[in-house]
């Protein structure tokens, strides 16, 4: 019998997410309104990728400990759902940004020009072209072993390039995100409390939702490969 | 068959229901109308959540059947 209670958690998680994340009251913010609720959404996305990349360096690093490719399996999937909270994460950013940041009076495309200046956005956009090269660099090796050592490798190194491109040099330079002062999203001063009720069971909400998708890859390969041996 | 029949007739009778409450305007009606509705956003995003986990659930169950017959 398989351990499912954390499937249910995720669900009544995101249940809670959706429902409470819509209609608690939140701090009124001039520059945002109402547009702060999608702290539950967008920057859960981010919160969800930075988890399963970890998850996937910590495999990569299993990996080339014991030589077993059940843990490559692991990185790999848990490295492509990465990818997909990240390409969402940056979508929902992109909604956001053209109702927030963006000058109202003129139109968005002159906008466009400062809104591409947001060090943030240029640092997320080379984490994940890293790791687009990641999946091309697998897949371009035929060997079984030598594909699983390179890309384990590999995995390390992008995920070290990770932190100065989306948590050091955005918070050194000029940005419109917040963060140059400090942590916001775990300094517990920062956050309204009655935000941080929604917005943390958010964050494991979406995390264990990644998780389940990855989860089922993992296991669809691993019958991939078991057709193959036989 | 029956099944399907079964499906139809439990749809049928939603929206029938759904139909005769619009008309009556009863305490849920009132309720989705309020706050500038935005509960019909609630609604329509838990709608979608719902569908992606029952898809989930479907794949997890069939990758389960598999696993099995190995």
């Amino acid at each position: 019998m398989q351990k499912r209670w954390w499937k249910f958690a995720a669900i009544f998680l995101l249940i809670y997410t959706f429902t409470a994340g819509l209609l608690t009251d939140i701090p009124h913010l001039p520059a945002l309104e109402q547009t702060i609720r999608n702290l539950y959404f967008h920057v859960c996305m981010w919160f969800c990728m930075m988890i399963l990349f970890t998850v996937s360096v910590v495999n990569s690093i299993r990996y080339l400990r014991t030589l077993d490719l059940r843990y490559d399996i692991y990185s790999r999937n848990y490295a492509t759902t990465g990818i997909i909270f990240g390409i969402l994460g940056y979508a929902t950013g992109a909604i956001w940004m053209s109702y927030t940041w963006a000058d109202p009076n003129k139109p968005l495309s002159e906008s466009f020009s400062t809104l591409a200046r947001e060090p943030k956005l240029i640092g997320a956009a080379i984490a994940l072209l890293i790791y687009f090269a990641y999946m091309v660099l697998r897949d371009s090796i035929n060997d079984i072993d030598k594909r699983a050592r390179i890309s384990a490798v590999y995995n390390i190194f992008a995920y070290a390039m990770l932190f100065p491109s989306i948590w050091i040099v955005p918070r050194m330079l000029e940005s419109l995100h917040p963060g140059g002062q400090g942590n916001p999203a775990l300094d517990t001063k920062d956050i309204d409390p009655g935000m941080r009720m929604v917005f943390y069971p958010a964050v494991i909400g979406w995390t264990l939702l990644g998780v389940w998708i990855t989860t089922l890859k993992i296991r669809l390969s691993l019958l991939k490969e078991k057709k193959l041996s036989q | 068959m029956k099944k399907t029949r079964q499906l139809l007739m439990l749809f049928v009778s939603m929206i029938s229901t759904t139909m005769v409450h619009a008309q009556e305007k009863n305490d849920f009606e009132k309720f989705m109308r309020s706050e500038g509705r935005s509960y019909v956003v609630v609604a329509v995003m838990l709608t979608i959540l719902a569908g992606l986990i029952i898809y989930l659930v479907r794949l997890d169950r069939k990758i389960t059947r598999m696993e099995k017959e190995k």
